[in-house]
């Protein structure tokens, strides 16, 4: 198993960020673009159109089994990604996968994990995922026991920033200012407010376990080497992974991955990676934009932005912008990209 | 019920049962639109096509892809003013494709490698008559003899090539690469016979037999401005002052040099007079550089060889040793206008590069062909007014490229070949263009292009050593690949990767996708994110 991450493949010699490339050698490419791939989300599952989340499952998944040779235990909290893909009998999931409640998938995880070291599989894997109420929210002391006692799972958090199968109820991950089911667009600060809601990835390094990362599916090369980084690794880490989701931000399906592209180019999602507590890596910004370019696409940022497209809120979108640059301050997004090499 | 897990009362199942195509109120298509470059092409090369061949460094088959629209690869990659670097897309990421250079590349590769163009097919009986040997006459011979047609050219100078030869200088053009690639057509079998100038179409058609004939005879003669001038004045026509060139007259100009005219002609023979010893030329045009026919790059090389710029003038009288000139200015609709004020200027010999016209005379006896303001009138098809006559390249006007004769002889070609059957011929099918804003892209890496070697300006004017490089094997695989495959799927994978639900179905290497149709909910994530816009995403059919 490779610990090295891999490089963004040179398509084009001189780059593209596409998912294939037909001049370079199979081994190269990502696992995506193999025609065997695990697809270890399976078509038929009732996520809606564009989803997010099922893209996010089956690019981690289907590189979590590619890094273990199949050899993996998938245990999924309650929310959307379980509800989509197993309405009983069925499932679409083409890996050992176990359900859990929506709070001690982490818990459950740890035991799993427990239960293949007494039986002596140190083979088998175990990821735990489940969605930012899960994750972030409910099943939180359950996760920062997983840390603490640094056993061995890769924990998944799916973010699409709130309780999107219940109908879109905010999380502690709903971005200020986003419009929700209980955070209506009304009032003189409508919308989520500033100053609330955790940043899961700094919670889960304060735990100063082997490996925490951020990615988004707009970039599957950096997905799929932090998933093959983190399996090559043992004891507790946790991938935090943002996966837009059209009926809860209320954006066209066709934008989901421009979505999470725009996140991570604006700066409001930072996309990074740490060992042992401490950043070692980031993903720089390619092209820099604004957030209101983000923001734009989604109505649960509609009232923000008046009939005729001008802004209407403007402290709220300086204010988000204000986050986005302090992300780009902490974490130093901007300059030449990290993997640049000479072509 | 016993052999079933705990709390199981019904069979496990795949949601591959639940077909949620079902729930489609769009559908995704994949397209193939025309791209900008191919539009953009006069010769209807398939760009893009021999660009893909090229990526994989198969450059013998991205050759045989460019050969068969265009015989010239390595003339075009010297001689071409570049219409679909002007279009390309990549324009709008960091700086158009190199698409000349790599022509040149593959060009000069099929002349280094002996590669050979497909044999003609089986002989069809018919003859056809090709008048003149430029680029429209030999592109028609070429595809006329690839359909199995016994072509005979009849070229009235000592020597092959037109306008190759006689119009472009071998600082541009190295005659070599000329000689080769016109072997190449005679070598497939057509007839080719130089020094035969045809002087009456319909007797030579009549006698020899030919099924239909293709005139291209180019022009050749030099439009004269009628300047007053003095019994000692020098005045040399541009054309003739190239063609005698080529048959080694060199003309004696001078040291001080005016060449009357702005276009290409005007800064070959610019360039040529500084090369064959002139210390101070001069152009002189009666508008201003925008307004100039000839091409940028032609004029800026001008510049840097020391030609220098007149414009907004006339030569209103020549005599020995002396110009004198007017000065023009532009009216509200920019046509020059006379301001009366004079000025003089020293000068050893005028050149007049002010156009030319074709020589028709061969033409009088066909009945039914037309003429108008010195040249011949076609139908879409190139056929003139007489029937079985066509007629392309310089003598029809047009562009009056090189590029734009080679298409013009390989449309003729279809078309006479269409006529000796009795079939109509067959247009292509129009494309929708993809245009920029279909692209997505953010999946090109910027990549500056590379740029060909240039003879430094200096080491210029003493030779007719050609100006520009070429791009070795390694420059021109990296320029092939900055191609973008605008509007056409050039395999990325990224529509199987990105789709939600696994409804995009790999087909391996050269066959591309499909989608599957049953799982597809119409999300047009792929759509999105297709990086050359081949995908469509269109409403579901009831």
């Amino acid at each position: 198993m490779t610990a090295e991450p891999r490089s963004r493949v040179r398509f084009y010699q001189v780059g593209s960020f596409a998912v294939g490339n037909r001049l370079v050698g199979s081994d190269q490419r990502n696992a995506q673009s193999d025609p065997g791939r695990a697809n270890s989300l399976t078509s038929g599952h009732r996520a809606c159109e564009g989803c997010g989340e099922a893209l996010g499952a089956r690019y981690v998944l289907d590189a979590a089994m590619r890094a273990t040779g199949g050899r993996l235990v998938a245990v999924n909290a309650t929310g959307c990604l379980e509800v989509f893909s197993t309405p009983y009998p069925e499932t679409s999931w083409r890996v050992a996968w176990m359900h859990s409640l929506f709070g001690n998938a982490p818990a459950v995880a740890s035991g799993v994990a427990a239960a293949l070291r007494v039986k002596g599989r140190s083979d088998v894997r175990v990821v735990g995922q489940a969605g930012d109420g899960g994750a972030v929210d409910i099943g939180l002391g359950c996760l920062s026991g997983l840390f603490e006692r640094n056993d061995d799972v890769l924990f998944v958090c799916y973010d699409n920033q709130a309780y999107m199968n219940t109908g879109v109820q905010r999380s502690g991950a709903t971005p200020p200012g986003a419009r929700t089911a209980t955070t209506e667009a009304v009032g003189p600060a409508p919308g989520n407010g500033f100053g609330q809601g955790k940043d899961m990835a700094l919670i889960a390094m304060a735990h100063e376990i082997p490996y925490v990362a951020t990615a988004t599916v707009g970039d599957l090369f950096d997905l799929e080497t932090k998933v093959e980084r983190a399996m090559s690794m043992q004891g507790a880490r946790y991938l935090h992974v943002l996966v837009p989701c059209p009926l809860g931000w209320a954006a066209a399906p066709r934008d989901t991955i421009r979505l999470a592209r725009l996140a991570q180019q604006t700066g409001i999602f930072p996309v990074i990676e740490a060992e042992g507590g401490g950043v070692t890596g980031v993903s720089k910004i390619r092209h820099r934009v604004p957030v209101e370019e983000y923001l734009r696409l989604q109505g649960r940022y509609a009232h923000l932005f008046d009939a005729g497209g001008a802004v209407a809120a403007p402290e709220v979108v300086a204010g988000l912008q204000a986050i986005a640059d302090r992300n780009i301050e902490r974490y130093g997004l901007l300059g030449d990209e990290p993997d640049k090499e000479e072509s | 019920m016993k052999d079933k897990p705990f709390a199981i009362t019904l069979d496990v199942g795949s949601s591959l049962a639940n077909k949620t195509g079902s729930w489609r109120v769009e559908r995704p298509v994949y397209v193939d639109r025309l791209s900008p470059c191919n539009h953009a092409c006069p010769a209807g090369e398939d760009i893009q096509g021999w660009l893909y061949r090229a990526e994989e460094g198969d450059y013998e088959g991205a050759w045989s892809v460019l050969v068969e629209t265009n015989p010239f690869p390595a003339v075009m990659g010297r001689a071409c003013f570049r219409p679909c670097e002007a279009a390309c897309n990549r324009s709008g990421v960091d700086e158009a494709v190199g698409i000349n250079a790599i022509e040149r590349f593959l060009g000069d590769q099929a002349i280094d490698q002996g590669w050979e163009v497909p044999v003609p097919g089986p002989a069809t009986g018919h003859r056809v008559l090709v008048v003149g040997s430029g680029p429209a006459g030999l592109s028609a011979a070429y595809h006329l003899c690839r359909l199995g047609h016994e072509v005979e050219i009849h070229e009235a100078a000592p020597m092959p090539g037109g306008m190759l030869r006689y119009g472009i200088p071998a600082y541009r053009l190295p005659r070599r690469v000329v000689d080769a690639e016109i072997e190449r057509i005679t070598a497939m079998g057509v007839t080719l016979v130089t020094g035969s100038p045809i002087t009456d179409a319909s007797s030579v058609m009549a006698g020899d037999g030919f099924d239909a004939a293709f005139v291209a005879v180019g022009a050749q003669r030099g439009r004269d401005a009628e300047i007053p001038a003095g019994d000692a004045a020098r005045v040399v026509d541009a054309v003739l002052l190239l063609h005698g060139l080529e048959e080694g007259r060199r003309p004696g100009l001078g040291r001080r040099v005016v060449v009357y005219g702005g276009g290409d002609t005007a800064m070959d023979v610019a360039r040529t007079a500084e090369r064959l010893g002139a210390t101070d030329t001069v152009v002189v045009y009666r508008r201003t550089r925008d307004r100039m026919p000839a091409h940028d790059e032609e004029v800026d090389d001008a510049l840097a060889e020391g030609v220098r710029m007149r414009w907004l003038s006339t030569v209103a009288r020549a005599e020995g040793g002396r110009l004198v000139l007017e000065h023009m200015d532009l009216d509200d609709e920019g046509l020059p206008r006379p301001t009366g004020e004079l000025e003089e200027l020293e000068a050893d010999s005028l050149v007049l590069a002010l156009g030319q016209d074709a020589d028709l005379s061969l033409l009088d006896d066909l009945s039914g062909v037309r003429t108008s303001g010195g040249t011949v009138e076609v139908d879409p098809d190139q056929m003139t007014g007489c029937s079985g006559v066509f007629a392309g390249g310089d003598v029809t006007g047009g562009e009056r490229t090189i590029t734009g004769a080679v298409g013009e002889g390989r449309r003729a070609a279809a078309s006479i070949d269409a006529f000796m059957d009795g079939r109509a011929p067959t247009r292509p099918l129009d494309r929708p263009l993809a245009a920029a804003d279909r692209l997505n892209l953010w999946y090109f890496e910027d990549a500056p292009r590379m740029l060909r070697p240039r003879l430094e300006a200096a080491r210029r004017r003493t030779n007719f050593d050609e100006v520009v490089g070429g791009l070795g094997a390694d420059e021109a695989l990296f320029e092939a690949r900055r191609c973008m495959s605008c509007g056409n799927c050039f395999e990325c994978d990224n529509c199987f990767g990105v789709c939600p639900d696994n409804a995009v179905i790999k087909l391996g290497p050269g066959k591309r996708y499909r989608f599957d149709l049953d799982y597809c909910k119409g999300c047009g994530i792929c759509v999105q994110e297709c990086p050359c816009g081949a995908i469509d995403l269109i409403p579901e059919p009831r």
